[in-house]
């Protein structure tokens, strides 16, 4: 029961990209097509699901043991980066064509702070290691959810007639305003 | 070049958020009421100007390949000190800030600023740069969380400016964020174009 209740908060209420404002940039960036919407978000979740695993053993087999947990910072962002080009050079070797999917998105994902920020709340709201890899497969699946919708929609912006000052980036950040009032419908749920 | 002119590039010319749009997600993340938008853009600052110095001090001593990774621990370990001393000394303020207080070790403008600048110029001039970078991101934070405190609860830096009941209490929540910052930046890039 505590799971789906996760599940639905992390994807719908509390979208990390809608409410919690987090991974904005690759929001922002990737999402003029819908085919790279979905591509960055396949390398999102699985990046996301396995960083959040090992920073969780990470936190509670060496930094919690050894009272060290002001480190937290500094050895997630370090793992998080090493994770993100270790991947890449498996995924390289392993399956080409999976690389060549998600390949182009890899090094971006570094700076999404999404992750780091993934990585952060699985500790501080004390999941333990079902729950917080329940928790980052969710909030992968609600940052999809919100590209690739979002991704459709500036699509056919394009088409659009705007006056000039409007056009790319505030136009975007318009329409991200209304898909957050729209999932701001969904609050109260949990 | 001349480092007053380095430091208002960033503050005008340059700005990270108005115009090379980086960072977005502390601007909309924390900017829901004027004093929280300064004291994230404080703290950044602060990362800024202290990371530029260093990164600029051992640019020399750092192996190409290894950079980005060395860079990142540097940023790291000042973020893990402003949050440290935020805990400590301005327990409401890292209260209001949370989770955005770690995540300025992802901020793109911060590493941003270490690659693009310090790793290139002198110790004295990367100064110049993180402090007008961060007073301009600094600037852009306040101005945004002005106007959604304002709009949203008629209040600015606390102090009631007009009645909070004909708030837009939208302004104040999420979708607000984005809406603002849509329209500051689109009446921005009118202003460039007439000038």
């Amino acid at each position: 029961m505590t799971l789906i209740l996760i599940v639905i908060s992390a994807i719908f209420v509390n979208n990390i990209v809608l409410s919690q404002f987090l991974g904005i940039c690759p929001f922002l960036g990737v999402s003029k097509r819908i085919s790279t919407a979905i591509g960055m978000t396949g390398a999102v979740t699985f990046v996301m699901i396995l960083a959040t695993t090992i920073t969780y053993l990470l936190q509670k087999l060496i930094l919690d043991p050894f009272h060290v947990g002001y480190l937290q910072t500094i050895s997630f962002i370090l793992v998080i980066a090493a994770l993100v080009q270790m991947v890449e050079i498996i995924l390289k070797k392993v399956s080409p064509p999976l690389y060549q999917a998600l390949g182009v998105f890899l090094p971006l994902i570094t700076t999404n702070c999404a992750l780091l920020g993934v990585a952060i709340m699985t500790v501080q709201k004390g999941f333990n290691l079902v729950e917080g890899v329940v928790f980052a497969a969710s909030i992968a699946a609600g940052f999809g959810l919100a590209l690739i919708i979002f991704a459709g929609i500036r699509e056919q912006l394009d088409l659009v007639d705007l006056p000039k000052g409007m056009k790319g980036t505030p136009i975007a950040l318009l329409v991200a305003g209304l898909l957050a009032m729209a999932f701001m419908g969904f609050s109260g749920i949990v | 070049m001349n480092n007053w002119k380095v430091l208002f590039n960033g503050i005008l010319k340059e700005n990270p958020i108005f115009t090379l749009l980086l960072g977005m997600c502390p601007t909309l993340g924390v900017t829901s009421s004027a004093i929280n938008g300064l004291g994230m853009g404080l703290a950044t600052t602060f990362v800024l100007v202290m990371s530029n110095l260093v990164v600029a001090l051992i640019k020399d001593f750092i192996p190409d390949k290894v950079r980005i990774p060395a860079f990142i621990v540097v940023i790291a370990t000042f973020v893990t000190i402003v949050e440290m001393t935020m805990q400590a000394y301005l327990p409401a303020l890292f209260n209001s800030l949370g989770l955005f207080i770690p995540l300025i070790v992802v901020n793109c403008i911060v590493l941003g600023r270490a690659e693009a600048f310090a790793s290139k110029n002198t110790a004295i001039s990367s100064i110049f740069d993180g402090l007008g970078m961060g007073l301009g991101f600094s600037l852009a934070l306040t101005l945004l969380g002005s106007i959604r405190e304002l709009l949203g609860s008629g209040k600015l830096f606390n102090s009631s400016i007009y009645p909070s009941d004909y708030g837009m209490l939208i302004f104040v929540l999420a979708p607000g964020a984005f809406i603002a910052l849509g329209f500051l930046i689109a009446i921005i890039n009118k202003l460039k174009k007439t000038a």
